[in-house]
C-alpha cells in the first residue's frame, strides 16, 4: 500500500508493507537516528514526533500515519549549529554512548515546547520512558535544566 | 567543576573537553553497526533451543529453504572447532567448552541453526520450517545444585579442554591462603559467619548486538560490530574459520563487558564464507537479554573476626559461582571477586579465598562492569557493616582503620592475577582517608545517623549505608595498547588506537593526552580507533585498562612524536634541540624564531629533509594501581510496602587525576545507577523450563528516570605516579559500592540485614512485618 508522510518538512510518498511499523519505514527511508533498541515500546529510543507529538515508532504502524507530519532528530539537528538541548547534553556529558541520544532529544525538544521552564521532577516525569543505560540520567537532568534556560534567554 | 591540584601543570587534561565523537552522536548520526547499510546484505537470524538441555537427534531443513533463503547452517555445516567465546587475551584463562554450532544445546536460547534470507520476514518464516527433534535431557536451572550426586553432565564433549572437572560441572576452582585463617577467627573478640547472594544481571546495553560481514571489493573479509575486543574478534574468527580479516567497530551503543564476548560475528562470518554475499545480524532485545552474557551469580559465605578495638584479623571469602552454560570468564571473574576487593583490608594477619565456578543450563555469564568485584564486595563489605556493628563502632571508623594507604602493599597482588600469579605492587597513590572523611562531611554523615531513623505515624524510615571498594586499572604484565601519531601539513595530527571507545569516552581522553603533550588542541587531533587493519593493536576496553594503558601508550607516542617535530626543528633552525620547545601549535626557539607545525610538515613534505613525521608506541603495565571509592547511601523505605528509594547516593572517588572530569563523573554516575539495579531491581526470573521471562525493559527492570534520586560524583586530590598524567582507572569501580551501600543503609534504618540482592520490596515487606508486626 502506499501512504504520503511529510518527514523532516519533506513529502513522501512511500510504498509500504502491511503491519510495516514507522521505525522500520524511517530506517528504510535512510533516518537512521531513529534506533531500535527493543521494538516493545519500553525504551523509547525510536521517539519520534507525529504533529509535535512524541511518539514511539517502533509500535506505530506507518500506515496510521498517512497524512501526518512526522519529525525524527534529523529534523532537529541542523549542520552548522547545534539545538540548545544537543549543546547542553554534550556540555553536561550527557551523552555516553548516544544510542538513547536522539530519542531523548526528540522528547526534550517536545517537552521544552510544551512546558518553557520545567522544574526537575517535570522533566524526570515527561522523560521516564526514555531508557539510558549509561549515564545514571542525573547529567541528562542537567542538560534539560541548562537547555531549557538558555531557551528561554534565546 | 574544581580542578584536582597535580604535580604538573596542565592545559587539555583534567579539563572538561566535549567528546570528539559528540557532535555525531547528538544529531543521530548514521555510526552504529547497524547504520550501515550494503547493497545486497542477507539478513541473518538465529534458530535458538526451546529446551535447557538437549542433544539434536535430527534436524531436517529441507522445508525451510523457501524462496528467499540464501542458506541454512547447522553444526553439521559450520567448523567443528572448540573455543571460548569470552574474547580475552592470548592464551585465554576461559575454559575452551563452545562450537560456533553444537549437536548438543545447554540453556534456553542456544544458538541451533543459521539463516540467512533475502530479508527479515522471510528469515523468520523459514525458521519457523526447520524441524528439530530433540533428546531433552534432565537440566540444572539452579546453580546451588550443580555438584549434586545426580546432576547431569552438562559438558561431555570429548573436545573440552581447560575445564577444570566438567565431570562434576565445575567449570574453575580457584583457592588461596594467607595466614591460618581457622587459627586467626579462634584469637578474635568479635567474628560474623554469614552467607550473601549476588544475582544475574543483564547487561541491556541499549544498543543490541550487531554485526555484518562482507567481502571488500580486493576480496578481503571485513567484520563491522558492535565489540568491545576488534582485535581479539579477529584472532578468535581466524582461529574458528582459518580466515584473516579486517575487524572495524563503529561507534558502539554500549557494552559494559557485554560487547567483550564474541555472539554474532562468527554467524554473519559463516554466511559470507558460505555465500559470499554481505551478512547482517541484529539482535533483538530478547535475544540480547537470553542469549548472550549476564553478570555471574554469586554466593559467598564470609567468615571474619575483629578484636574489641576494632582491628581486623582475618577475613575468609569461599564462594560458589554461576557460569551458566558456558565457561566465560570462569575463573577470572571469580578470582577478581577476591583479588579487587581483599587488598582493600590489607592489615589482616590471615586471609583466605576459594570455590568454584560451576556450569548449570543458564544463559552463559561473562564479562560486566566491575568483574566479579561487585559481587564479592557485596559480600565483604556487608559482613564488616555486620561485624562493626557488633562491635560497636561506627563502620566508617571500622572500615579506615583497617584499609590499604599509600606506600604499603598487600601479598594478594603477587598470589592473585588474572587466572594465574599477579605481580607484586606497591600502592603509590591512594586517598581512601580523604574519601571517606571528606565524603562524610559533605554527606553529613555524622549529623545524619543521630537522627531518629523510623517514623512509626508515617510508616517511613530512614537509613544511612557506606561502602568501601577499590578496583584495578588493567591486566599487569598481559595488557597492551598501542598508539600512532602522525603528523599533517596543515598542523593536525592523526591519532590511530587500537582502544575501543564504547561510549566512555576513550577516544576524546586519549586526544586530551596527545594534546596535552604536543602543546596542541583537541580539535587538532583527528581520533581513529578500533580497525584491525589500520590502527596498532589494543586489547580492547575491559578491566578499567583504556585510561591507564591505551592513555600510557599515546603518552609516550606523544612524547617521542614531540621529539621528532623537535628534531626536525633543530635540522631546520641549526640549532640544537635543547634550545627549542614547543608551545601552542608550533615549535619556539630561544632566539625568538618559530615555526607552526603547519609549516614545518608542509616543508618536510615538499623541500627539507623530507619525511612524514610518524611515530608508534606500545604500552604494558607491570602494576595495576587500584582506584578508590567511597560510597555514602541515604535511603527511605516505606514500610507499608517495603519500597526502598535511594534518596541520595554520594561517591568519593579517588581515580587519580581525572584526565577529563565530567566523563569520569559521568563514568561514576553512571555505573552507580547500574549498581543501584542490581541492590533493587535487576534480577533474572526463569519459568521451570529455564526460559528466562525477564527478557525485556518491561519484566527486567533497569533504573529508568524516577528510580534514581541523587547521585554526586567528588573527585579526591591524588595523583597515580604511574599513570598517564596521574590517572587511573574510573569506569568500573562506582558499580561495587551501590549494593553494600543500600543493604547497609537498609540494616541502619530498619536493623533488618538483606543479604541477596536484588532487595525485592516483597521479600523486605515480610520481615518488616515480622519485625515490625
Ligand atoms: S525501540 Fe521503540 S521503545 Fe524501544
Ligand atoms: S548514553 Fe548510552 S544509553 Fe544513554
Amino acid at each position: 500500500m502506499r501512504v504520503n508522510i511529510k518527514i523532516n518538512d519533506k513529502n513522501h510518498s512511500i510504498e509500504i508493507e502491511p503491519g510495516e511499523m514507522l521505525l522500520e519505514t524511517l530506517r528504510r527511508l535512510g533516518y537512521k537516528g531513529v534506533k531500535h533498541a527493543c521494538s516493545t515500546a519500553s525504551c523509547g529510543a525510536c521517539t519520534v514526533q507525529i504533529d509535535g507529538k512524541p511518539v514511539l515508532s517502533c509500535s506505530t504502524f506507518t500506515a496510521a500515519v498517512d497524512g501526518h507530519e512526522v519529525k525524527t532528530i534529523e529534523g532537529f539537528s541542523n549542520e552548522g549549529v547545534l539545538s540548545e538541548i544537543q549543546k547542553a547534553i554534550l556540555e553536561e556529558g550527557a551523552s555516553q554512548c548516544g544510542f538513547c541520544i536522539p530519542g531523548l532529544v526528540v522528547t526534550a525538544e517536545a517537552l521544552l515546547k510544551e512546558n518553557p521552564d520545567p522544574d526537575q521532577k517535570e522533566i524526570i516525569e515527561y522523560l521516564k520512558g526514555n531508557l539510558c543505560r549509561c549515564t545514571g540520567y542525573e547529567s541528562q537532568t542537567r542538560a534539560i535544566m541548562k537547555a531549557a534556560k538558555a531557551r528561554r534567554e534565546r | 567543576m574544581s580542578k584536582v591540584l597535580t604535580e604538573e601543570k596542565l592545559n587539555v587534561v583534567n579539563t572538561p573537553v566535549e567528546k570528539v565523537d559528540g557532535k555525531a552522536l547528538v544529531r543521530g548520526k548514521p555510526v552504529f553497526t547497524d547504520d550501515f547499510d550494503l547493497p545486497n546484505a542477507l539478513t541473518v537470524k538465529i534458530l535458538r533451543s526451546p529446551h535447557a538441555h538437549a542433544i539434536i537427534k535430527s534436524i531436517d531443513t529441507s522445508e525451510a529453504m523457501i524462496e528467499g533463503v540464501a542458506c541454512i547452517l547447522t553444526y553439521k555445516d559450520v567448523p567443528h572447532v572448540i573455543y571460548t567465546r569470552a574474547g580475552q587475551g592470548y592464551p585465554e584463562p576461559s575454559p575452551y567448552d563452545t562450537f560456533i554450532l553444537d549437536k548438543k544445546v545447554r540453556y534456553v536460547g542456544d544458538a541451533v541453526a543459521i539463516i540467512a534470507a533475502e530479508n527479515e520476514n522471510i528469515a523468520e518464516r523459514a525458521m519457523k520450517l526447520i524441524k528439530v527433534d530433540y533428546e531433552i535431557l534432565p537440566a540444572i536451572l539452579d546453580y546451588e545444585h550443580a555438584q549434586d550426586p545426580d546432576a547431569p553432565v552438562i559438558h561431555d564433549e570429548p573436545e573440552i579442554s581447560g575445564s577444570y572437572d566438567p565431570k562434576h560441572n565445575i567449570a574453575s576452582h580457584y583457592e588461596m591462603e594467607i595466614g591460618n585463617v581457622e587459627e586467626e577467627l579462634k584469637k578474635c573478640d568479635y567474628t560474623i559467619d554469614e552467607v550473601y547472594y549476588t544475582p544475574n544481571q543483564s547487561h541491556a546495553m541499549m544498543e543490541p548486538h550487531t554485526a555484518i560481514s562482507y567481502f571488500d571489493p580486493n576480496g578481503r573479509l571485513t567484520v563491522i560490530t558492535s565489540t568491545q575486543v576488534p582485535f581479539h574478534a579477529r584472532r578468535i574468527l581466524n582461529r574458528l574459520f582459518g580466515v584473516n580479516c579486517r575487524v572495524i567497530k563503529p561507534r558502539i551503543g554500549g557494552g559494559f563487558g557485554g560487547k567483550q564476548a564474541i555472539h554474532v560475528e562468527p554467524y554473519v562470518v559463516a554466511v559470507t564464507l558460505k555465500t559470499g554475499r554481505p551478512a547482517k545480524c541484529v539482535y533483538t532485545r530478547e535475544e540480547t537479554m537470553t542469549a548472550t552474557n549476564t553478570r555471574h551469580a554469586m554466593r559467598f559465605r564470609v567468615r571474619a573476626g575483629a578484636m574489641k578495638d576494632g582491628t581486623l584479623r582475618a577475613i575468609e571469602l569461599w564462594g560458589l559461582s554461576n557460569t551458566g552454560a558456558y565457561g566465560e570468564h570462569a575463573l577470572t571473574v571469580f578470582m577478581v571477586a577476591g583479588s579487587k576487593t581483599l587488598p582493600l583490608y590489607n592489615k589482616v594477619k590471615a586471609v583466605k579465598f576459594g570455590g568454584d565456578v560451576v556450569y548449570s543450563n543458564t544463559e552463559p555469564a561473562g564479562a560486566f562492569r566491575g568483574y566479579g568485584a561487585p559481587q564479592g564486595m557485596f559480600a565483604l563489605d556487608s559482613a564488616l557493616d555486620e561485624l562493626a556493628r557488633k562491635i560497636g563502632i561506627d563502620p566508617i571508623e571500622f572500615k579506615l582503620k583497617n584499609s590499604i594507604r599509600e606506600g604499603e602493599t598487600s601479598p594478594i597482588f603477587r598470589i592473585m592475577g588474572e587466572g594465574r600469579e599477579g605481580v607484586d605492587q606497591i600502592i603509590r597513590s591512594c586517598k581512601i582517608e580523604e574519601c571517606a572523611i571528606e565524603g562524610s562531611k559533605i554527606f553529613n554523615w555524622y549529623e545524619k545517623i543521630k537522627r531518629p531513623r523510623i517514623d512509626m505515624k508515617k510508616k517511613v524510615a530512614h537509613g544511612y549505608g557506606v561502602a568501601f571498594a577499590m578496583q584495578g586499572s588493567s591486566i599487569p604484565a598481559i595488557d597492551m595498547g598501542g598508539a600512532t601519531l602522525k603528523m599533517n601539513d596543515d598542523g593536525t595530527f592523526n591519532l590511530l588506537v587500537g582502544a575501543t571507545d564504547l561510549g566512555t569516552g576513550s577516544d576524546t581522553i586519549l586526544a586530551q593526552i596527545a594534546a596535552e603533550v604536543l602543546h596542541t588542541t583537541v580539535d587538532k587531533i583527528t581520533v581513529y580507533s578500533s580497525d584491525t587493519d589500520m590502527t596498532p593493536f589494543d586489547k580492547g576496553a575491559y578491566a578499567s585498562s583504556t585510561t591507564y594503558v591505551s592513555g600510557n601508550a599515546v603518552k609516550k607516542a606523544a612524547e617521542k612524536m614531540k621529539k621528532e617535530i623537535l628534531k626536525a626543528a633543530s635540522e631546520l633552525f641549526e640549532k640544537p634541540v635543547e634550545f627549542l620547545d614547543l608551545e601552542e601549535d608550533k615549535v619556539v626557539c630561544d632566539d625568538g624564531r618559530s615555526i607552526s607545525f603547519a609549516e614545518l610538515q608542509t616543508k618536510l613534505f615538499y623541500t627539507f629533509n623530507q619525511r612524514q613525521l610518524e611515530v608508534t608506541e606500545s604500552f604494558v603495565s607491570e602494576v595495576a594501581p587500584p582506584p578508590y571509592l567511597v560510597s555514602f547511601a541515604e535511603v527511605e523505605i516505606d514500610m507499608e510496602t517495603g519500597k526502598v528509594k535511594v534518596v541520595d547516593f554520594l561517591n568519593y572517588i579517588d581515580c587519580g587525576v581525572p584526565i577529563n572530569p565530567i566523563l569520569a563523573r559521568g563514568q561514576v554516575e553512571g555505573a552507580s545507577a547500574q549498581g543501584i539495579g542490581i541492590a533493587l531491581f535487576e534480577d533474572h526470573i526463569m519459568d521451570k523450563n529455564g526460559r528466562l521471562i525477564t527478557d525485556d525493559f518491561f519484566t527486567y527492570k533497569i533504573p529508568a528516570r524516577g528510580d534514581i534520586g541523587k547521585i554526586e560524583v567528588r573527585f579526591a586530590k591524588s595523583y597515580e605516579p604511574t599513570g598517564p598524567f596521574g590517572a587511573k582507572s574510573v569506569s568500573e569501580i562506582g558499580l561495587d559500592t551501590p549494593g553494600p551501600a543500600i543493604a547497609n543503609a537498609i540494616y541502619d534504618a530498619l536493623g533488618i540485614r538483606m543479604r541477596r540482592l536484588p532487595i525485592r520490596s516483597e521479600e523486605l515487606f515480610f520481615e518488616i512485618r515480622k519485625k515490625y508486626g
